[in-house]
């Protein structure tokens, strides 16, 4: 069965057209002029960084093959092929993987607990005093934008080499971000319950106990355990700068070019946080159900 | 007046023992598991070298550190390290840009209404995980190796573990798309390509930039710090200044990078704003 469709005539059609290309012309123009500005900011930042597209084409081989001798073991065997000889150090590196799983423990159950301290001064309804409110979150700004290796650099000469410096490098980072996701979870809950408390007489640490924590405290618990998540891949390349865990073992690997344990430790750190992730998230969905914030 | 009947609260009692006392596995689950964390936590301490004395005398290095910094002064190498931060800066952009043009061709492949068999959507998502796992400064140690030092093997090591992040949000951004506007493509008789091309990306592409904006914003962090490991930018600089205990010039470069993270936040914000409209970012 066919259809026929009107066609409107002509002059009212070239009209349409007309109004039609000029509303898009204006949006195409914006477009185009955005397109040239990015660009423009793409070659600046491409001189800036040298990026020579020469070495990348020429070195680029060098990369699938570096991939290619990582997983080749000296005798010229694949890795795969020979598992003990791969894995030779594994008991080493695990002992090694255990310290920087205990690292990002200790530093974010020490972030943890600063940030609780801090969190309830740094939210907008239980601070007890502007400026009191200032000050803290001026302070966790600078704990959370100031990278946490650099911290780390900073603590391996003021406490010596050793994890000792990773530990308080990631607990100050942790607090910084753990403090922000906290005092916003304070800012979210229902006030009511804290006039409740007050009208009783109650003190302000009272009214933080019985009345806000109840209300926040598995929120808390969620994101520390997401910052857990995340502070074992960071504890993972502390020990580039000598501050603890499998990171120093790697940077020697890497830097010595002992090919096949690269990809042995790479191996185990991935599969580490696969394992973490899995078990948080786990842990996460059965404390606070499936609707918890991710 | 009639006397009520008392309940019999010792049959109550029997009956539904839950009602009256919280049962002891449920009363002692809390208690147990911050016995068990604290038990962790003193074994942690313990094993990572914890002691008072070296903690209290490492206290006191960090006090003398810190009067060192006050004030923050360049010295003369101030153009040295505007350069670095303009270095860290093109890092952040460039790797970021690589990273989200190749990670939009792979996050099609890992979405699940574009390839629905489990059979190629789980290696995809698998492999973006693995690369995900590693950190950035590993993959610029990888990268020193084969491009040799310079922020050059900075923006390759960006571009690596972005591809990895971006690929998972993209994908997410593609599955979360409405459905209706790719039946309406196929209904007037687009072939698949220009489903993703009219359907799809008319709703993606805003999501998208936001996130990339986003990954700008957290990269120019990344981007100061890949430096420790030599790939250029101003943290070579901060490692070599800590190194060589300039402690006036370490805090103005940190001074630096904070300003320069505070400046691409606001901006980015901007920005994100505009594309977008003020919806929240995720």
């Amino acid at each position: 069965m066919t259809i026929a469709v009107s066609i409107l005539p002509e002059q009212q059609l070239a009209a349409l057209n007309a109004a039609y290309r000029q509303a898009v012309a204006r949006k195409r123009l914006r477009l185009f002029a955005g397109a040239v500005l990015f660009i423009a900011a793409l070659i600046l930042a491409a001189i800036g960084a040298e990026v020579n597209l020469r070495t990348l084409f020429a070195y680029f081989g060098n990369f699938v093959s570096y991939f290619d001798r990582i997983l080749t073991l000296d005798s010229g065997q694949r890795v795969w092929t020979d598992p003990g000889e791969w894995l030779w150090g594994w008991y080493k590196w695990l002992k090694l993987l255990g310290e920087t799983l205990l690292i990002s423990y200790v530093g974010t159950l020490i972030g943890a607990v600063c940030a609780f301290c801090l969190n309830f001064f740094a939210a907008e309804n239980t601070s007890p005093a502007p400026w009191l409110r200032f000050t803290v979150r001026r302070l966790l700004e600078f704990a959370r934008t100031v990278p946490g290796i650099v911290f780390a650099l900073i603590f391996v000469m003021a406490f010596g080499l050793g994890p000792m410096a990773g530990v308080l490098a990631i607990a100050i980072h942790s607090t910084g971000a753990l403090g922000k996701l906290f005092a916003e979870i304070v800012e979210n809950a229902d006030m009511k319950p804290v006039e409740g408390v007050r009208s009783t007489g109650a003190s302000w640490l009272s009214c933080m106990r019985f009345a806000v924590l109840p209300q926040v405290s598995a929120g808390y618990v969620s994101y520390a355990l997401l910052r857990f998540e995340i502070n074992v891949r960071e504890s993972s390349v502390m020990g580039f700068v000598g501050a603890g865990g499998i990171g120093q073992e790697l940077v020697v690997a890497i830097r010595k070019f002992y090919y096949s344990d690269v990809s042995a430790i790479l191996l185990m750190i991935v599969v580490t946080i696969f394992i973490i992730d899995i078990t948080t998230g786990w842990l996460r969905a059965r404390l606070f159900g499936k609707d918890a914030r991710s | 007046m009639k006397e009520l009947e008392r309940p019999d609260t010792a049959a109550l009692r029997a009956k539904y023992p839950d009602a009256f006392e919280r049962p002891a596995a449920a009363r002692l689950a809390t208690p147990a598991m911050i016995v068990a964390a604290l038990a962790v936590f003193m074994f942690g301490l313990h094993d990572l070298g914890f002691e008072p004395a070296k903690f209290i005398a490492g206290l006191k290095q960090l006090g003398w550190i810190t009067m060192m910094m006050i004030p923050p002064d360049p010295g003369t190498s101030l153009p040295l390290y505007l350069k670095a931060l303009g270095e860290t800066l093109s890092i952040a952009l460039l790797g970021t840009t690589l990273a989200a043009t190749l990670a939009l061709p792979v996050s099609l492949l890992a979405a699940r209404n574009i390839v629905p068999p489990n059979i190629i959507r789980f290696p995809v998502r698998r492999f973006l995980d693995s690369i995900r796992g590693v950190d950035t400064l590993i993959w610029a140690l990888v990268w020193i190796n084969v491009v040799g030092l310079g922020p050059f093997a900075g923006v390759l090591a960006i571009m690596v573990s972005d591809f990895g992040a971006l690929g998972k949000l993209f994908s997410e951004a593609i599955e979360a798309a409405d459905k209706k506007q790719v039946e309406g493509i196929r209904a007037s008789g687009g072939s698949a390509l220009h489903e993703i091309r009219f359907g799809l990306m008319p709703q993606v592409l805003p999501v998208i930039a936001g996130q990339v904006l986003y990954f700008i914003e957290s990269n120019t962090r990344s981007a100061s710090i890949i430096g420790i490991v030599g790939a250029g930018g101003i943290g070579l600089q901060l490692a070599e200044q800590i190194r060589v205990l300039e402690w006036q010039k370490v805090s103005f470069l940190v001074l630096m990078i904070l300003v320069a993270v505070a400046a691409i936040d606001f901006i980015s914000g901007k920005l994100r704003f505009a594309i977008i409209g003020r919806r929240a970012v995720t």
